[in-house]
């Protein structure tokens, strides 16, 4: 009986994710880390990174907590970002920001955005938009910072 | 027909215009009434017919409009007083809403009165405006803010409290009723407790308004505050309550026009009450519209009311326990009508959304009480006000809408 337009923006793929978020664990050692905090909503992560020489991310992890929406953007978002370049990357996280405030249909625009594409009906719950893009913005402050000196031990 | 012995939800619901409107195509279904509740016609009026045919600024002008406008802010003023049994008119100053009312006594009786060494009691459950004015005034002045804990059911630990009144203590600022849990604290003790160490104690009034009768001479608090659109009027105003001898003594919160006797630039006389805390053009509109919503509010039967808030909390209780795994936040021995819950495998944002589809409007997040969250170990709750308005039938809606979120989540 799911016949409402809750259904647009609770898909399956993004239940799921939910239920068994992807690369959900701290990462150790890792050369980028930062913390993300929506004060509005309490959603809480810390974003893992470890970059290769060649500045590609080798890995991405998160934790934390937060709501459905947060916690399955944070584990589309890892999973698609893995082996990307920061290039690629960044221009990921350009194309997102248009797709969630509405900007972008993926339908018809060229993109890069693959399976994150599911987030185009979330800018119709505008209250909810920031709850999407939380991980996207730790993950870019965990890549502007000084990278730490990866330790071997 | 009088409303007095006759309180009937319908005819109510009929004094509610926005309980007209339709939510995604669904009738808007308005528990959100802790945040803010909605404005019977008869407050909308008021406000509309001041801007249509009273414009004006008050204290100002001799011509006709002035004075009527000055007239009905001061008649404002009055019903106030007599809403508080306050002692005289003058104890009432108007303020943009409770965060501003505190955040008027922490500056100025605070600054002047209080200093390194003293302290200010406050409780676990206090909401964000009676925590960081405080913190605000502690880094000023050098006094210590101390915290009272709550216990599981999100009581005020009375003993606890008690050990924490001393000769230091020099304010105390407690909530009457919580925002977040709906307990209901015993003002009066607490009051007689704070007065017995020497401390003056302020009443954070924001959510007991609009659930009990208030008489602040009887309570024998030295403050007290509140929000104008949690009691049916509009956003942006408020009052402070305070005794007299208290603000007599205390300098003005802002400089500028209203608050002064004669300017000079050598030096500046101050008004006398209420006018001193008074600067600049005031509200009037939302004095007129609060003042209205009083009027409304004494229109009713308040007991009979209060039978129907109760009423809907006992059976919003039953049928939401009902659900599998929902938790209560805040199950004190008295309560008002503040359904605060948690549900396993659903974070609270989800199914604020899920339930908005349905056309139920309810808070959810953490109503600006940080550490009760912190103390029950939850980001957040999901939170049910109700309000005179409501229906058992709303609530078999919230709760049909809880039970189709969660077939989504299971
Ligand atoms: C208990 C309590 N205190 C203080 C406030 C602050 O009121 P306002 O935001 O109207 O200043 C609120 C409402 O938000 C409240 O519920």
């Amino acid at each position: 009986m799911m016949t409402n337009d809750n259904q647009e923006l609770y898909q399956q793929v993004i239940l799921d994710h939910n239920k068994k978020p992807r690369n959900f664990a701290k990462l150790d050692p890792a050369t980028h880390t930062a913390e993300g905090y929506n004060p509005l909503c309490g959603d809480h992560l810390n974003v893992y990174l470890r970059l290769s020489p060649q500045h590609t991310i080798d890995e991405i992890t998160f934790s934390g907590d937060g709501c459905a929406i947060s916690k399955a953007s944070a584990s589309m978002m890892t999973t698609n970002l893995k082996g990307k370049s920061i290039d690629e990357t960044n221009k990921m996280f350009e194309q997102f920001r248009e797709l969630i405030n509405g900007k972008l249909n993926p339908q018809k625009d060229p993109n890069i955005l693959g399976r994150l594409a599911i987030f185009s009906n979330i800018w119709h719950y505008p209250a909810r938009v920031k709850c999407a893009s939380l991980c996207w913005h730790t993950m870019k402050a965990a890549l502007d910072k000084e990278p730490k000196a990866v330790s071997t031990e | 027909m009088n409303p007095k012995t006759n309180f009937d939800v319908r005819t109510i619901r009929k004094d509610f215009p926005n309980l007209n409107v339709h939510v995604h195509g669904k009738p808007l279904v308005y528990l959100d009434n802790a945040a803010t509740t909605l404005k019977p016609r008869q407050v909308i009026d008021a406000i509309s017919q001041h801007y249509r045919e009273e414009t004006s600024n008050v204290h100002r002008g001799v011509h006709f409009l002035s004075e009527q406008a000055t007239k009905k802010y001061e008649k404002a003023r009055e019903k106030i007083q007599h809403f508080l049994n306050a002692k005289e008119s003058a104890e009432i100053i108007f303020t943009r809403g409770t965060t501003e009312s505190i955040n008027l006594v922490a500056q100025s009786y605070g600054r002047t009165f209080l200093k390194s060494g003293d302290e200010i009691l406050i409780s676990r459950m206090e909401h964000h405006s009676n925590i960081v004015p405080w913190q605000m005034l502690c880094e000023q002045v050098g006094c210590r803010l101390v915290v009272s804990p709550i216990n599981e059911k999100g009581e005020l630990i009375w003993d606890e409290f008690k050990k924490r009144l001393s000769a230091k203590t020099k304010l105390v600022s407690i909530v009457y009723v919580s925002n977040s849990l709906g307990t209901i604290n015993p003002v009066g003790d607490i009051i007689d407790a704070g007065h017995h160490v020497g401390a003056k104690v302020l009443i954070d009034g924001a959510q007991a308004v609009s659930h009990t009768e208030i008489d602040v001479q009887g309570l024998n608090c030295d403050f007290f505050a509140f929000s104008g659109h949690k009691l049916f009027g509009p956003t942006g105003i408020g009052v402070l309550y305070g005794k007299r001898e208290l603000l007599d003594k205390m300098p003005p919160y802002q400089g500028g026009g209203d608050m002064i006797a004669t300017v000079t630039f050598e030096k500046t006389l101050y008004n006398v009450l209420p006018y001193k805390f008074e600067a600049g053009t005031p509200h009037v509109a939302g004095v007129i519209g609060l003042g209205a919503a009083v009027d409304y509010v004494q229109s009713l039967d308040r007991d009979k009311a209060e039978e129907h808030k109760e009423q809907l909390l006992a059976y919003g209780t039953q049928e939401l326990l009902k659900i599998p795994g929902l938790r209560l936040i805040g199950t004190a021995k008295f309560k008002t009508a503040i359904l605060a819950f948690v549900l396993p495998g659903i974070h609270p944002h989800d199914l604020g959304t899920l339930v908005d589809r349905e056309g139920v409007a309810i808070r959810t997040g953490h109503h600006c009480t940080q550490p009760i969250m912190q103390f029950f170990n939850i980001p957040a709750t999901s939170r049910a006000s109700l309000s005179i308005y409501n229906t058992q039938k709303e609530i078999d809606t919230l709760v049909r809408a809880v039970k189709k979120a969660k077939t989504i989540f299971d």
